[in-house]
């Protein structure tokens, strides 16, 4: 091994373990600070309080948490296949670009918090989940839109000039030019919205309210009425592991798909 | 406009069948005004001929990309029409223009290799990969690139970019090469040898570059016919005939002959700029 490649690894674990070390110090004194001014747990558990409440409350904690993961991947799901199709829409057609795209804007900038009643009582309560995913997929498929039209926009303009030379069609364009110019955009849109998505279905089941009764957000606000902070930080910390595990795939997936051509993703040689 | 004649004794055997006479490309009365206002070109006539190697030679700003835009089809005339006499024409009448482009930056797709950049004037007429690789591999090993196939175009130089779009406009063996300053982003030395390189492919061969460039010295080197242009509006002010026999090398850069056009071309160069002082 040359020490450059040493030295790569030993940044690589340190990566890891500084974050790592913090994280335990930060428990350890939380947990000792607990115990030692006796605070009463409905005001701060104690880590290892929190950890018997998560292993105590597991089947329905992961029944719940299910619920909100699914919610959240349907409206990504949705808000991917919608963004995009509307991204290609827009490049495709001026008019209906200038059509679509104030209101497009418009329910971007509408806070969620606002429309959420409006769309709760449209949709009935009886149809709640259609209601959750409606809310989360407005918060999420913006990013998509915006970034894959700018994408789209941002092929380089003598590669379209020379594929006129060569008489492509529009698909041709569209398919071999306009859509993998746009990929590192949309990848970086799509990291935003995976965020949003989760946070669209948090914010849409607290608007919801007893309605729903089954995703994290509402054992959230149950625990809290109930004084049980311990289970609260529970799904709390749920909610945040599934939001890591959503950066995380993403950025998989954008180092996966670009990982041989664009910069961005492409390992710095000096 | 005072226009240097072309001497009549040209290098090259001349053609006597009355089809090789006509032009490969014929630019009548072309001129160019953009959305904007500005008239990019004025009434440029051209004869276009097959084969040769022509240069257009001017200060930025004389038209010299317009022209090899409206030659390939992108963007319409103002006024004037192009000919492709020998050309055959599609239902609707129009050439089919059988040409390659080089621009001033490589142009390549990132997220193919050198492999699939070339392939891509086959891939967008429907050509499969199987039935085009052999011409593809060919061209690649003109420019000496056959090694590099699998790589990505950012792990390659500059100067090895800059083959692999020569590649590409050439993989289809066009009648005429358009190359649009395709050297100026280079260093010197690779710019040499990419310029020895270029004439190497041409010398012998039966088709035409047409290159633009603002070098005098370059568009010497290269060259057996210089077009030289003046801006504002763009138009053509000499035509000049570098009659020195191919393949040229070092040797040729420092006889009597070339310094003897450099000047020529040089003087046509100031003329065109001083008219254009007059005028404003
Ligand atoms: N798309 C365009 N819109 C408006 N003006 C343009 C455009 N392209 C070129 N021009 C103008 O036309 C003139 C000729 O441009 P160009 O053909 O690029 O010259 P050259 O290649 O010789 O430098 C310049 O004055 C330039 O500013
Ligand atoms: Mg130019």
């Amino acid at each position: 091994m040359n020490p450059a490649e040493a030295k790569r690894r030993r940044d690589r674990l340190m990566q890891f373990l500084v974050p790592l070390v913090l994280g335990v110090a930060v428990l350890g004194a939380w947990e000792f600070l607990v115990h030692f001014y006796a605070v009463r747990p409905f005001v701060l558990p104690a880590p290892s309080r929190i950890w018997a409440a998560l292993l105590a409350d597991l089947p329905s904690l992961a029944a719940s948490t299910w619920v909100t993961l699914s919610v959240t991947m349907m409206a990504f799901f949705l808000a991917l296949t919608g963004g995009v199709a509307l991204a290609i829409l827009f490049t495709q057609s001026r008019p209906v670009e200038m059509a679509l795209f104030p209101y497009a804007v418009i329910l971007q900038v509408t806070p969620v918090v606002a429309i959420a009643p409006l769309i709760l009582i449209w949709v009935g309560l009886e149809n709640i989940t259609t209601a959750l995913l409606i809310l989360a997929w407005i918060v999420a498929f913006f990013p998509i839109l915006s970034n894959t039209t700018l994408g789209l926009r941002s092929a380089d303009h003598n590669l379209l000039n020379l594929f006129q030379i060569y008489g492509a069609s529009r698909w041709q364009v569209l398919t071999q030019l306009q859509l993998p110019a746009a990929l590192p955009y949309l990848l970086a849109g799509m990291k935003i919205s995976g965020g949003l998505a989760l946070i669209g279905a948090v914010v849409a089941e607290f608007v919801a309210g007893s309605g729903t009764g089954t995703g994290l957000a509402w054992r959230i606000v149950e625990s809290g009425n109930r004084l049980n902070i311990a289970r609260m930080f529970a799904a709390l910390l749920l909610l945040s592991v599934m939001g890591i595990v959503i950066f995380f795939a993403m950025s998989g997936l954008q180092w996966l798909l670009l990982r041989k051509w664009h910069e961005s993703a492409v390992r710095r040689e000096n | 406009m005072p226009r240097r004649n072309v001497p009549p004794d040209r290098t090259r055997t001349p053609v006597t069948s009355p089809a090789a006479k006509r032009p490969l490309v014929a630019l009548e009365g072309v001129s160019k005004t953009y959305l904007n206002g500005t008239v990019a070109l004025s009434g440029v006539d051209l004869a276009i001929r097959r084969p040769e190697f022509l240069s257009l030679l001017g200060p930025s700003g004389c038209g010299k990309s317009t022209i090899l835009r409206l030659i390939a089809g992108l963007g319409d005339l103002t006024t004037g029409r192009i000919e492709w006499p020998r050309a055959t024409h599609d239902h609707r009448g129009r050439p089919q223009r059988d040409l390659g482009f080089v621009f001033q930056e490589p142009t390549l797709m990132p997220w193919r290799t050198v492999f699939g950049n070339v392939y891509l004037p086959f891939r967008l007429k429907g050509v499969s990969k199987r039935e085009a690789a052999p011409r593809i591999m060919a061209a690649l090993e003109r420019v000496g690139l056959a090694a590099f196939a699998g790589a990505y175009p950012r792990e390659l130089s500059g100067g090895m970019k800059m083959r692999v779009s020569i590649a590409r406009a050439l993989v289809t063996q066009p009648s005429v090469l358009l190359m649009d300053e395709p050297f100026a982003a280079l260093d010197e030395i690779t710019r040499h040898r990419l310029n020895d390189d270029l004439l190497a492919l041409w010398a012998g061969q039966d088709w035409t570059v047409v290159f633009v460039t603002h070098s005098v010295y370059e568009s010497v080197y290269l060259s057996d016919r210089i077009i030289v242009m003046a801006p504002r509006p763009g138009r053509i002010v000499a035509d000049i005939a570098v009659d020195a026999p191919y393949p040229r090398g070092e040797a040729f850069r420092t006889s009597a002959l070339y310094n003897e056009c450099c000047r020529q071309v040089s003087a046509a160069l100031r003329d065109a700029m001083a008219g254009h002082e007059h005028e404003e």
